[in-house]
């Protein structure tokens, strides 16, 4: 179906785009070797002529990209080691491909045809901005990963785990986090704390989130207000106030405390969620429920539950989410006997940095990609029963 | 200051006096300490044992002593006080005994006399600087340095002076962000003598000359305010010597085996130890003077010494200093108040920082912006 037209491109537009990817890769070499100057100037070179070399002199796409890959890998692997050689493998296969694709005109491919040569700019230029975007938010997350293996007690790539030394990486914070009686209190405070926190944030949030779209309750955007407050005022002061309200009732310093005061904060995601889907929820189906017969508890339960449910469940996993991070309100409501991740995590930083966080942080991303994938996953199949989703 | 005061008076009560409240006892203690090594060294001393002869309690730690006093006063205010016992720094036990945040002990009354019958608050000595105040260690604020990132051709650093000077040791500093210790040490290493260091900082040319010594490293100088922060920068190579409390260099050296010398010049002594607080309810009360009076004997403070390189207390603790636990190697040279390493150390003066903290802090502070 495609009207494109794919078309060699001239040699010296290739070699122009590719020596400002190597210029760029060469300031990631160079300044790991203290001369970014020379990295750029060096990168920029060898990007060109191999550009040059490969569309002009030898035109044979998969030797030449074989040749670039192993290439690149070996030099890397000669002058720096094993970590060196798996960097200038990536290297190679990607200047390798990104040569051919710019020089044999592929990144036209799925562009329309009249496209101009500024639009064409313009959409990688939005591409990559994405990317750089992204990697800009991932790569706190990831460096914290393989750090989490270090065999030493200090946030440090060590010489032997930048060799990929076997003896640089060990699982020992892992074991620590798992033997540890403190860790594993902490893990179980959470995991009994955050469920129920979660209930009654979903209980009370949908309720709202229903009542609120109702159109005879009176003061309706006051009330939202107030209820969505827990999440525009400063976490601190909430904790502050929360302290000495529950210290006059005796809830601080109690589970029950530490669970009402993560209510309290998880009910504005649900009601912001609930609310949401309830724009798109046909009253006229209560009605026709009442008009056969159900009563109120029944249409909800049968009808407008199922409906709503996406929005409901999303906004339970925020608040699960918000009491399985939070610190700042546990610290205060919560007595040393409710010590939660987050709160034994932020001990461990300030008192003794040790790894064993990074173990920990590794291993709540891990749950958390997985707790998203999942729902997604289950949204995305009840839709499909439900015919809702196109594809 | 206040020194030991003189409730020699009320010896009447004696210990018997105590453990006879045995019957209305708590059981269960909220313990406040500083987390890492040294809460662990608490809990493998003492706590570990006492709970192990009494079963039916149960201790809770919380890691809060470095916002003790913001949260005792805090919890005061709320009326709801979930501490059983504290430990804090000298200096803030002195601010919570000032405020009644604290209570106020008999030494001599509440704690087990030394083996050879010495009282208590004899066997404290000086250290006792609080009526409020149970002290359990000496430690000291001194510098390690990275033993492979001395230039060659150079004698190690060896005096608290080298940290000054970049023409020798070139390279990065950690120092701690506080004026405490640093503007002593840079008046001393501007050639102020000991014993005058604190009249001279106490005029303002003083603290313009210390800040004008600490402004010749400044550009050179990572300012930490955790005691991990200068092991991990040591560790990194990020810095080539920085400050920090000596038992997180000696885990760091010994336990840890990374390449790093210590330096104990000028190593500045302050104490940590406990307070209760003020106004518990009888039966906890009656608990933790129970779980104190093991708790601070000189049995077990001589053994909190086998978990981390920080001086007992008591000067009856002293010669039972043994081996480390696990390493097996004598603690007593890595005592901080050991002769080899006090010959040149630095007496900080708790009196003149508690008037003086205030005002230096903000001018210490506008000199770190600028």
């Amino acid at each position: 179906m495609t009207l494109t037209i794919i078309e060699p491109k001239p040699v010296s537009f290739v070699a122009l785009v590719v020596a400002a990817a190597g210029a760029f890769a060469g300031l990631l070499v160079g300044t790991a070797h203290d001369t970014p100057f020379m990295g750029v100037l060096l990168g920029a070179a060898v990007a060109a002529v191999l550009a040059v070399v490969w569309l002009t002199v030898f035109r044979n796409e998969r030797t030449a990209r074989w040749l670039t890959f192993v290439a690149f890998g070996a030099v890397g692997f000669f002058y720096v080691g094993l970590m060196g050689g798996v960097i200038g493998l990536a290297f190679g296969a990607f200047f390798g491909w990104f040569i051919f694709w710019l020089g044999e005109g592929r990144y036209r491919a799925k562009l329309p045809p009249y496209t101009t040569a500024y639009q064409v700019f313009l959409h990688f230029l939005f591409r990559v901005t994405c990317g750089a975007i992204f990697i800009f938010l991932i790569t706190p997350i990831l460096v914290v990963m393989p750090l989490s293996f270090n065999a030493e007690n200090f946030f440090t790539f060590t010489p032997e785990m930048l060799r990929l030394d076997p003896e640089g990486y060990s699982l020992k914070h892992y074991r620590d986090f798992f033997s540890n009686s403190d860790w594993q209190q902490a893990m179980r405070n959470s995991l009994s704390i955050a469920p129920m926190a979660t209930l009654l944030s979903v209980g009370f949030g949908t309720l709202a989130a229903i009542g609120l779209s109702s159109e005879h309750v009176p003061f309706r955007r006051a009330i939202m207000a107030i209820l969505i407050s827990p999440m525009i005022v400063p976490l601190i002061i909430s904790a502050a106030g929360m302290y000495f309200f529950y210290s006059r009732l005796g809830l601080q310093g109690t589970y029950w405390g530490v669970v009402l005061a993560h209510a309290a904060l998880g009910i504005p995601f649900v009601i912001i969620t609930v609310t949401a889907t309830l724009v798109g929820f046909d009253r006229s189906l209560t009605r026709a429920a009442a008009n056969m017969g159900a009563n109120p508890l029944t249409t909800f339960f049968r009808v407008q539950m199922p409906l709503i449910l996406p929005g409901v469940i999303s906004g339970g996993l925020f608040a699960f989410i918000t009491s399985f991070d939070e610190v700042v309100v546990v610290l205060f409501v919560g007595s040393a006997g409710q010590k939660t991740l987050p709160w034994q995590m932020f001990i461990g930083l300030r008192e003794q940095i040790s790894p064993t966080i990074l173990a920990v942080a590794t291993i709540l991303v891990a749950i958390s990609i997985a707790l998203l994938t999942t729902v997604e996953l289950l949204r995305r199949r009840s839709e499909r029963l439900r015919g809702m989703s196109p594809g | 200051m206040k020194f030991k005061t003189t409730l020699l008076a009320t010896t009447a009560l004696t210990v018997a006096a105590v453990s006879a409240q045995a019957q209305d006892m708590a059981d269960s203690m909220t313990l406040v300490s500083w987390g890492g090594a040294y809460q662990n060294s608490q809990q493998k001393a003492y706590v570990e044992p006492y709970l192990a002869d009494n079963p039916d309690v149960t201790a809770t730690w919380d890691e809060s002593s470095a916002e003790a006093v913001a949260k005792l006063r805090a919890m005061n205010e709320a009326g709801n006080v979930t501490w059983d016992l504290v430990d804090v720094v000298a200096s803030d036990a002195m601010r919570l005994c000032d405020e009644g945040l604290a209570m106020e002990l008999d030494h001599d009354e509440i704690l087990a006399p030394a083996p050879d019958g010495t009282d208590a608050s004899d066997d404290f000595g000086d250290l006792i600087v609080s009526d409020c105040f149970i002290p359990q260690i000496v430690y000291s604020t001194t510098f390690g340095y990275r033993t492979d990132m001395v230039p060659e051709g150079v004698e190690p650093p060896s005096s608290v002076c080298d940290v000054f000077d970049l023409e020798t040791y070139p390279g990065k500093r950690a120092l701690q962000k506080r004026p405490i210790d640093n503007m002593e040490w840079a008046l001393y290493c501007d050639g102020v003598a000991k014993d005058e260091i604190y009249d001279v900082l106490g005029t303002d040319e003083g603290v313009t000359r210390a800040l004008a010594k600490l402004e010749g490293i400044k550009d050179e100088v990572v300012w930490w305010t955790a005691g991990a922060e200068t092991p991990q920068l040591l560790a990194d190579g990020e810095v080539f010597m920085g400050s920090t409390y000596n038992g997180r260099l000696f885990s760091a050296i010994a336990e840890q085996d990374q390449p790093i010398g210590m330096m104990w010049d000028m190593q500045s002594f302050d104490l940590d130890g406990w307070i209760i607080p003020a106004d518990l309810p009888e039966d906890r009360l009656a608990r933790v003077l129970d779980f104190l009076y093991f708790a601070t004997d000189t049995q077990r403070l001589a053994d909190q010494a086998a978990y981390i390189s920080y001086g007992p207390a008591r000067e009856s603790s002293a010669p039972l200093v043994g081996e480390h636990a696990e390493l097996g190697i004598a603690m007593g040279p890595h005592m901080p108040t050991d002769p080899a390493n006090a010959t040149n150390t630095h007496l900080y003066d708790y009196e003149w920082w508690a008037d003086n903290r205030d005002d230096l802090d903000a001018k210490f502070q506008s000199w770190l912006v600028n």
